[in-house]
């Protein structure tokens, strides 16, 4: 167990650091002089940024969870239903990790 | 896109003009995300064991889940909190870097909060998750024009992931592994379906496929949550470049 203190200043300091991020972009793209080529920017980090959180499980993991983001990627496009394509990805990636292994 | 401290009686812009901020749009993104929450709390769960192990008292990992509120980086401090003496510097400079990738997310939402007063905005990034700011992108780019469904949104995950913490470390002895269920797949199932989602043609794919490429030499190849910095930045500049819609 640490100082009480210690650990509430690394605490409190985490928090100080993340809600910068949270609020830093925001704050920043208010500084900014909008341009198209900005504005066409910021269009289209959204796409990118879930792109990029996905790629390594979808591509470098295993077979398994490929094939589940696909099943779930189709249930998508037929249904354009969130949670019936969670809950198909979810089943999908239980089976095939058991069968696949 | 104007300035923040521009009060919302000054809007201009029929896009910003009819855009909304009630209790109804909140309610609608706390719905939204529940599925989401659910998994969250399973994350949460683990947390909060793990902390138990890391030897954080009970008030110490609450504060840490309410006041940082940010899964992978908690994670990462407490594969830190084992070092003594504690090394404080390391570990807000790495939580620091891990949720970087929220300032990539912020900037997005400016096209729609712009016009919102700042109170609003920096209450609701405060609450500003991965899943919450996904479902409300997805929503804003829909037609979407309540910007209350970012914060309902995030109010759920807070009240998921620090009752989980709190769940976890008092009763959960023994972890349950949430991969045994696949239940740690449903955050990508989600993306994967909101992309889907937001798929407008050909367009998207050389910045997808260079997010993605990047993204997985990222992860391959540096610590923690790089990856999704990396990723995000190298995909959605190519799309300015090659003046993607």
């Amino acid at each position: 167990m640490h100082n009480d203190t210690l650990a509430l200043i690394t605490i409190l300091g985490m928090a100080l650091v993340t809600y910068a991020t949270r609020a830093g972009g925001f704050w920043l793209m208010g500084l900014v002089t909008p341009s198209p080529r900005i504005e066409a920017w910021l269009r289209q980090i959204p796409g990118a940024v879930l792109v990029a959180i996905i790629a390594p499980t979808v591509l470098a993991s295993s077979l398994a969870e490929t094939l589940a983001a696909l099943a779930s990627a189709l249930v998508a496009l037929r249904t354009k239903n969130v949670l019936v394509a969670m809950v198909v990805g979810v089943g999908a990636v239980w089976v095939l990790r058991m069968v696949l292994k | 896109m104007q300035r923040v401290n521009l009060s919302e009686g000054q809007n201009e812009k029929a896009t910003n003009d009819t855009m909304t901020f009630t209790l109804q749009g909140a309610l609608l993104g706390a719905r939204r995300i529940i599925p989401l929450a659910i998994s969250a709390f399973t994350v949460g769960f683990v947390f909060g064991v793990l902390a138990r192990q890391a030897k954080l008292s009970v008030v110490q990992s609450l504060l840490m889940s309410a006041l940082v509120f940010a899964g992978a980086s908690q994670f990462v401090a407490l594969t830190l909190w084992i070092v003594t003496p504690l090394p404080v510097i390391t570990i807000i400079l790495t939580t620091f870097i891990v949720n970087l990738r929220h300032v990539l997310m912020g900037a997005s939402l400016r096209p729609w909060f712009a016009r919102l007063a700042p109170s609003k905005v920096y209450t609701s990034v405060f609450f500003m998750v991965d899943e919450s700011w996904a479902l409300a992108i997805s929503y804003f780019a829909a037609g979407g024009r309540d910007r209350a469904f970012l914060l309902g949104g995030g109010l759920i995950m807070f009240v998921a992931w620090v009752s989980s913490t709190l769940v976890g470390q008092t009763v959960g002895a023994t972890i349950q592994n949430p991969a045994q269920w696949g239940l740690d797949f449903a955050f990508t199932a989600v993306f994967t379906a909101l992309l889907v989602g937001m798929w407008k043609g050909k367009s998207n794919f050389l910045p997808w496929a260079v997010a993605a490429v990047v993204a997985v030499a990222a992860a391959h190849w540096l610590p923690g949550k790089w990856y999704i910095l990396l990723g995000g930045i190298a995909g959605s500049v190519v799309g300015a470049i090659t003046g993607a819609q």
